[in-house]
């Protein structure tokens, strides 16, 4: 069995483990790139649409575009790459190393051990059984990125009338994306009062097609024997259907884009503590989860809705690494908590010593938004935000600044609110 | 696999391909006698088959006057040979009732009392502390129950597939597709027409056709009876759920079912229903919102972590209900040579292996000569999988054929080597594919697979993408190629 003693293990050749890796060995630890498919590039190569790379680039590129830089850092860098490799299995050895099998129909099976893991996995699709949706079990119910897939890497077209359940960003992308290669996309429905993608998404996906989107609404039943025939559709009325207003829409597909959820099956085989607003794995600040060695960023971590978030909180990953593997640790930590109005916040310990982002979701939409963090019930920073959605993740810069004037223990309670400006 | 040549006459042809069928077909196989098994869906253990809750029952759920209640006895014996020489998933895991209150405990005894009235092997009362011991997820609000440790769990298409390959292996013709759309007896021979005219001739015909066995008895000119489809909805959990038992548990059965139970199923992940509901159309399986909270409700009872969250699918299977709730299986007493398998609802898994024992005897004494063949060949061979296995012998298996390292379904651990293996065995549709190899039923749902078993499907067979089906006939799951659509 061929085995690979390294310092770093990246599992995932996405955005995050791309940047990862690229991070950790330009500053000369070994490290290995694995990832399940035959190339690098993870979801971005079925996102053919632009709009990727405004903040790492500062120009506006498609997902494979987005990619291929990444693969090209990879490529110049000493980063050993294993394509067509999956990792099956992780455990800890008793000097605190990790030993990690791989699948690969080149290589057999891969043994790496090595002094630190980066989780990379990205995210997977929830589906019609999380969301339970009644009716038959016909042929045409497909997840929106499986339909992505099927029509950017494989260059089939799943259906002709398709209705959009979720108006989550690849709904929305698909929703164009199916109008532009001949289908009819019949509507597109959303159980929130407000759309759950990025707002230039429903304008430049939706509106310009004149796509149908009914917000507070839920597909309540699918129709068809073999194939997808109709779908019923019921409208919510103070969160509860109301079945009199059930209408229907004749269609052969339907297309599911009813949120992501971070892939923890390695986490949860090694035992990594998860966080339970997230899915993703607890992380410290510096990005390690509850297994010593073991860090997690990009979508495996939480979901996000910009690629290149996901690039630079996994160059924040791997500084970590790098600092981790030289021996360093913070000083001091503390846990940061959600308050009014915030679902969750990432990482869940900050370092106020270091300088770092933090990522949080709102749980509401306001237009004159004020985003606070306070220590034990005092505010130290404050942030205007014009418009705030459930949607649209905040990024919120944390520097020692902040914490320089103030008393802070290990017990002191750090939390992010949101509130309406007065 | 689909038509039929020009007069080909068969010693016995049997109608269905589900585990009744499928069983009597292998069973039959074993004798010099030429053998049909007509399917009319495009592969086998297509209807009631497949959506079941796949137990090996324990012996204790019905009265020993019924022909069912000693069919499932015998059948549940003969799981462990079967295993050996057809290798599916089974594990004889054992099975509890579980009672709540004293009441509920009289009943337990009367099933005790029936399952030793039944001759049910090891079959014993339990106090609470000795099922808590026995299973240590249950409520600590139990008082007591039942624990039948021959009962057990199996993978219910597996084994028809296993079945049916077995009886293919020693000669037996599979024909699938092929509905029977009328039937003549003439001269001692049957002329069965399938709806697209293919014939089959045959000098004895075994009604194993599920729900459709009133039917095919009237194209006969058969006795007339009325199978009625109970519609029985489950929820699938993720193999990550805490709610997952050791055993099977029964909660205590009132005079309509057995009950909604939690299952473990062998493959790992947990089964909560099933529902019983009496509807009119035999091929209505669609689920419903409403009886998710009183399936969960029934589950919480006895394990109070089975929680909806862990929910991966919904699905609903059809009992193919008979008045009087007891199997018919005798020879058609208006039509030589017809042989009755219907009413074959639950314990019909488990009693599959011994109606095909009752149904072979049934056809000797109709005077069908069975002379044993001496190639007859029990086993069939097992498709390495990569799942459980450790990673030295993935290894060895990846160094042997390559397609062992290409993991495809990463929920299930599924690699490119099983899914090909699957459509050399014939399983050619997506459906066909998930429930031989598992790809596709974990907790993503074909999400990250399905696109690339499509392309396997395609190489392997030749087919073009817009023959690819879910489950045959007009599911496919194209709508045309992007080449096409630019032209």
């Amino acid at each position: 069995m061929r085995t690979e003693q390294i310092d770093t293990l990246v599992i995932g050749g996405g955005a995050a483990g791309m940047s990862a890796a690229a991070t950790v060995s330009a500053a000369g630890f070994t490290t290995a790139l694995v990832e399940r498919e035959d190339e690098l590039g993870g979801v971005l190569l079925q996102c053919i649409h632009n709009g990727f790379g405004l903040h790492e680039f500062k120009e506006e590129l498609t997902g494979p575009e987005y990619a291929e830089r990444w693969v090209r850092n990879i490529e110049s860098s000493e980063v050993k790459v294993f394509c067509g490799t999956t990792i099956m299995e992780m455990s800890l050895l008793e000097d605190g190393r990790k030993e990690c099998f791989g699948y690969s129909p080149e290589y057999g099976v891969l043994k790496f051990v090595t002094k630190t893991v980066v989780l990379a996995m990205g995210c997977r699709e929830r589906n019609r059984g999380n969301v339970m949706i009644p009716g038959t079990r016909p042929a045409g119910v497909y997840t929106a990125g499986l339909a992505q897939r099927l029509v950017n890497m494989n260059g089939y077209i799943p259906g002709k009338d398709v209705v959009i359940v979720g108006s989550g960003d690849i709904g929305l992308i698909m929703a164009r994306r199916m109008q532009w290669v001949g289908s009819t996309v019949h509507a597109v429905v959303e159980i929130q009062p407000y759309p759950s993608g990025l707002t230039r998404n429903i304008s430049q996906c939706l509106n310009d097609f004149k796509i149908p989107l009914y917000l507070s609404h839920v597909v309540s039943k699918i129709y068809g024997k073999e194939r997808v025939e109709a779908v019923d559709i019921t409208p919510l009325e103070n969160g509860v259907p109301n079945h009199d207003k059930t209408f229907q829409i004749t269609c052969d597909t339907l297309l599911l884009s009813v949120g992501l959820i971070p892939e923890n099956e390695l986490s949860k085989q090694v035992g990594i503590e998860l966080n339970s607003l997230t899915n993703g794995p607890t992380v410290d600040s510096m990005l390690m989860t509850s297994i010593e060695g073991v860090f997690s960023a990009g979508n495996v971590l939480h979901v996000h809705d910009l690629v290149d978030f996901v690039s630079a909180e996994a160059r924040l990953a791997g500084e970590n690494v790098i600092e981790y593997l030289k021996g360093k640790r913070p000083e001091r930590e503390l846990s940061i908590k959600p308050g009014a109005n915030i679902r969750y916040v990432n990482p869940t310990r900050i370092n106020p010593d270091a300088e770092s982002d933090i990522y949080m979701r709102p749980l509401v939409v306001s237009n004159n938004a004020r985003i606070q963090l306070l220590v034990n019930g005092e505010v130290v920073k404050r942030q205007k935000k014009p418009h705030v959605q459930p949607s649209e993740m905040i990024k919120l810069k944390i520097t020692p600044k902040i914490f320089q004037d103030i008393e802070i223990t290990p017990d002191s309670k750090v939390e992010v609110t949101l509130q309406d400006e007065p | 696999m689909s038509g039929s040549q020009s007069r080909e006459v068969y010693d016995l042809t049997v109608i269905g391909a589900g585990v009744s069928g499928a069983a009597v077909a292998r069973r039959l196989s074993m004798y010099d006698i030429k053998v049909a098994l007509l399917e009319k869906e495009t592969d086998v253990s297509f209807g009631t088959s497949k959506a079941n809750s796949g137990i090996i029952h324990g012996g204790f759920h019905h009265d020993p006057t019924l022909l069912k209640a000693r069919l499932e006895l015998q059948g549940n014996l003969m799981f462990d040979q079967l295993q050996r020489e057809l290798h599916f998933p089974f594990a004889r895991c054992g099975i509890l009732v579980a009672a709540m209150n004293e009441e509920e405990m009289k009943t337990v005894q009367y099933l005790y009392d029936r399952g030793r009235r039944n001759g049910a092997i090891g079959i014993e009362l339990c106090s609470r502390e000795r099922i808590l011991d026995l299973e240590p997820k249950l409520t600590s609000d139990v008082v007591g129950g039942l624990y039948a440790p021959g009962g057990g769990i199996i993978e219910p298409y597996r084994f028809v597939f296993a079945l049916v390959e077995s009886a293919q292996h020693n000669g037996v013709r599979l024909i699938t597709n092929f509905e029977v759309h009328r039937a003549e007896y003439k001269e001692g021979l049957f002329e069965l027409q399938s709806k697209k005219g293919d014939r089959v001739y045959s000098r004895y015909v075994v009604n194993a056709a599920g729900l459709y066995a009133d039917e095919v008895s009237k194209l006969f000119a058969a006795e007339e009876y009325t199978i009625t489809p109970r519609k029985g909805e489950y929820y699938l959990l993720d193999r990550m759920t805490k709610a997952c038992p050791g055993k099977v548990l029964f909660p205590v059965p009132n005079s309509v079912s057995k009950g909604m139970l939690v299952i473990p199923t062998v493959e790992g992940t947990v089964l909560v229903g099933p529902t019983a509901e009496d509807i009119h159309e035999k091929d209505d399986l669609s689920t419903s919102s409403t009886k998710l909270k009183a399936i969960f409700d029934s589950a919480r009872q006895m394990i109070p972590k089975v929680s909806t969250k862990d929910v991966i699918t919904a699905f609903s299977g059809l009992r193919p209900a008979l008045p009087g709730g007891d199997f018919y299986i005798e020879a058609s007493k208006k039509v030589p040579h017809f042989i009755h398998v219907a009413g074959i609802q639950s314990p019909g898994l488990t009693a599959a292996p011994a109606i095909a024992e009752y149904v072979k005897d049934i056809l000797k004494e109709e005077g069908l000569t069975l002379q044993e063949r001496s190639d007859y060949d029990p086993n069939v061979n097992a498709v390495p999988r990569i799942r459980n296995k450790n990673s030295y012998d993935i290894d060895k298996l990846i160094k042997e054929n390559p397609a062992y390292g290409n993991i495809v379904c990463r929920c299930e651990n599924i690699s490119e080597a099983e899914i090909v293996e699957a459509v050399r065995r014939g399983h050619d549709t997506l459906d066909g594919i998930k429930f031989f190899t598992r790809s596709g039923m974990g907790r993503c749902q074909g999400g990250f697979c399905t696109g690339k078993i499509i392309e396997i499907i395609m190489r392997e067979t030749g087919k073009s993408y817009s023959e690819i089906t879910k489950r045959g006939k007009e599911s496919t799951v194209i709508w045309r190629s992007l080449c096409e659509q630019n032209k």
